[in-house]
């Protein structure tokens, strides 16, 4: 248990120690080595690199270095990262075998490990972080703390303004002046429908009842969107404290969260935050000596992307299937068995402590007049630069893919970008120069969604996306209502049947209609915007479509049925080795002479390509 | 290669053993129906699948009926009724792997194991999943073998840990 006076002492001295991080011009002998322990990091041995750094400095006894264990630096591609303060040198793909190698140049002698130094996409080498490209253009809020601290240390929170909103707002706020202020910064959901905060917050508060919930929504479904585990990893106390905020504005004092199980990391990280807090007297009964007692538990998905929807998400903590249910009632009005019930985003949450602590002026003026603040964007694909980008709201999609992102790996053209995940849609290129806010992407047949960003190059084939979403989609439906159910499998079938080249002309017809019937008539919002990735590729690539119904052609050879084997004639040498092994003889032509397929013959099992030895069969 | 297996793995855990774990975990848990999920979640951990003797458990600490314990085991992805092979090699199907090309290695894996998704080959050595990003998007396209993570995964790649794994 900690009074205000000594978390106060604690932030002062920490702060101090920790200036290092923050400020790169900082005049000290100290060194502080940062390793990224994010997901990606962990998963290529960023643990056993900061066990090397530990065991090294020991044994060689030196002074003044520490290494510490921090959440993610966001540029994920170039894993496992390496930063060291106060000078911010930025080492990529470092290997635990390079630890050496870095404690004694860097470190002992004072010189940059050239090899290790990340490079940017036209291969100049950085020397620091803000060098990069990649983060020129980004504008970090909720991601603010992530890679500068020890998420599994309290104090290193403390020491960054951590907790002092929620000291604000139990010492000199009224429940109303706290729901004001988040109302006039703008701030809307971050989980992808966009409803304003301050509005959800106000009307739970103003539903009369002996007992309201705080529930957190980090069922992060969308697969290729890692922001809300980036944050749970990297910063757990800013979301602990921004649920306790919305506890007091509320009146509410349990709240839960409900996280992945498949986020083995977030959750342990956030479990440490959670005891470390209620350690401190931060969570439990009458935080820092006010009337208001707040408690917050971990509860588990188990693998089923309908339980992002709030409703279904209830269902979920309450023990049962995760069947979403009719509204309204809304939440706030019933919710977790039967009584109110606040649900924002893990994003939404680590938005809060600094609205309060800047105040709503300032994150008033970052974004588009609708859309206010910042977006965090798990930039994935076909893209150079693949990881965590925040950018105010308003940025174009161009300056996310080929500014931060550094464009197109292998020279390759770009497509389409597809955000919001399976309840999203595809943006080709025309649309490049969108500002992106919730309106426009709307405006545009896609959505915020969550936050996933799938940039596309030329050899994805826009139909096999729709029907790849589409998998997920029917896999993932609970089957409560018709709708969704059976609509979304039978256009799966249809897309089925586009791919394997037995797709007719009606059926572009049939698919567009059943897509619109499910999207009005679906219970909840899976079913009502699954059918945004058929619609949007629709719209946008309708000749890509026609192709592989009326010419089974699939101009990019993904879908295997409608690719045509050919013979490039400059190559073939005339050996007849391709005549003499294919099975239904569609392969003519006589002695030396250049050979064809004769396409009306071929099947298509690929014998020739695999005989041809001067590779002519493409 | 270091990978590490649940219980059911090591070798067949008898009923006893199972009732055994289901009184030590109840200890924790209050009888509460809300606690349905958390529980199945620490059997599926502990022994790779959630075994019927413990579903009877379970029905009766929580005094639900085992059909509702069904629909719920049925309805979540991450729960599973059979038993899982000694290796669980599960492909990335995330939309960031799948536009790396993560389809080939799953239709490659396939072909070796001579298995579907979901299946087990009858040696009980291997089991094949597709999961929904594992969350290391930055190292796309990825498989995983029980708990350790293989990136920038290729059909090669696949290739190669699949023969060290017979050996």
């Amino acid at each position: 248990m900690k009074t205000l006076e000594d978390i106060s002492k604690i932030r002062e001295q920490k702060r101090k120690e920790l200036e290092l991080r923050v400020n790169t011009k900082l005049d000290t002998r100290e060194k502080h080595i940062l390793v990224c322990h994010g997901t990606g990091c962990t998963s290529s041995k960023s643990v056993e690199i900061l066990e090397n750094f530990k065991k090294i400095i020991k044994e060689k006894n030196i002074e003044n270095v520490r290494v510490i264990k921090t959440g993610c630096f966001g540029l994920c591609a170039k894993g496992p990262i390496v930063i060291i303060r106060p000078e911010d040198t930025f080492y990529a793909m470092v290997t635990p075998d390079d630890c050496e190698e870095i404690i004694q140049t860097h470190i002992i002698e004072g010189n940059k490990v050239e090899r290790l130094l990340c490079k940017d996409i036209d291969g100049t080498k950085v020397n620091s972080l803000d060098e990069l490209n990649f983060y020129k253009k980004q504008k970090r809020i909720a991601l603010k703390n992530c890679g500068v601290i020890n998420p599994e240390d309290i104090d290193e929170y403390i020491a960054f303004d951590g907790y002092v909103a929620l000291e604000k707002v139990l010492k000199n706020m009224t429940q109303d002046e706290v729901i004001e202020e988040i109302k006039n910064s703008g701030l809307r959901g971050r989980g992808g429908a966009g409803f304003p905060t301050g509005l959800k917050w106000e009307s739970t508060k103003n539903v009369e009842s002996d007992q309201k919930y705080v529930v957190c929504n980090a069922d992060e479904g969308d697969p290729g969107a890692f922001m809300d585990r980036s944050i749970l990893e990297g910063d757990p106390h800013c979301v602990i404290e921004a649920m306790a905020i919305a506890g007091y504005a509320i009146g509410a004092d349990k709240g839960y969260i409900y996280v992945r199980a498949e986020y083995p990391i977030a959750v342990k990280r956030f479990q440490i935050a959670i005891d470390q807090a209620k350690e401190y007297g931060i969570l439990g009964e009458n935080i820092f000596g006010t009337q208001f007692s707040f408690d917050i538990e971990i509860r588990l998905g188990a693998g089923a992307f309908v339980c992002g929807e709030e409703t279904a998400l209830l269902e979920s903590i309450e023990g049962r299937r995760g069947h979403p249910r009719v509204k309204p009632p809304y939440p706030a009005v019933s919710g977790l068995w039967g009584k109110p019930t606040l649900i924002n985003n893990v994003e939404t949450y680590a938005n809060i402590t600094k609205i309060i602590i800047n105040g709503a002026d300032w994150y008033n003026k970052i974004g588009t007049e609708k859309s206010k603040g910042t977006k965090v964007f798990a930039l994935g694909g076909n893209v150079n630069n693949i990881g965590l980008v925040e950018v105010p709201m308003g940025t174009t999609l161009r300056e996310i893919v080929f500014d931060i992102g550094g464009g197109i790996p292998n020279n390759r053209e770009f497509k389409a970008a597809q955000t919001g995940g399976p309840s999203g849609g595809c943006i080709p290129k025309e649309h490049l120069d969108t500002p992106i806010d919730y309106e426009s992407l709307k405006e545009i047949g896609s959505m915020m969604g969550s936050g996933g960003l799938i940039v596309m190059d030329d050899t994805k084939c826009m139909v096999s996306i729709a029907k790849f979403y589409l998998d997920f989609t029917v896999s993932e439906s609970c089957g409560k209502c018709t709708p969704c159910r059976i609509g979304t499998k039978r256009m799966h079938e249809i897309l089925e049947r586009m791919c394997n080249g037995e797709g007719t002309e009606a059926d572009i017809y049939k698919l567009e209609k059943l897509a619109l019937n499910v999207r009005e008539s679906s219970v909840c919002g899976l079913g009502q915007s699954a059918p945004n990735p058929v619609l949007s590729t629709l719209k946008y690539f309708r000749e890509e479509y026609k192709e592989h119904v009326t010419f089974k052609q699939c101009r990019s050879k993904e879908c295997k049925n409608l690719t045509q084997i050919e013979i490039e004639a400059d190559l073939c040498k005339g050996c007849g080795l391709c005549q003499r092994n294919c099975p239904v003889n569609a392969i003519e032509g006589e002695g030396r002479e250049v050979r064809t397929i004769n396409q009306e013959k071929c099947i298509k099992c690929g014998t020739c390509l695999t005989k041809c030895p001067f590779k002519a069969i493409k | 290669m270091k990978i590490n297996m649940s219980e059911s793995k090591k070798g067949n855990c008898s009923d006893k053993m199972i009732q055994g774990f289901m009184k030590e975990i109840f200890e924790t848990y209050l009888p509460v129906k809300d606690n349905l999920i958390q529980i199945l979640n620490e059997v599926q951990d502990k022994f790779g699948y959630i075994p019927e003797i413990a579903q009877q458990e379970i029905s009766k600490f929580l005094n639900v009926p085992m059909a509702e314990i069904y629909g719920v085991i049925t309805f979540y992805s991450r729960f599973t009724l059979e038993p899982k092979g000694k290796y669980t090699i599960s492909v990335c199907l995330g939309t960031a792997c799948y536009v790396k090309g993560s389809q080939k290695i799953l239709d490659r894996l396939k072909e070796r194991l001579k298995i579907e998704p979901g299946q087990t080959t009858e040696d009980g050595m291997f089991s094949i999943d597709q999961t929904r990003c594992v969350g290391a998007c930055g190292l796309a396209p990825v498989f995983t073998v029980n708990d350790e993570v293989y990136g920038k995964a290729t059909v090669k790649k696949l290739d190669e840990v699949l023969d060290e794994l017979l050996k």
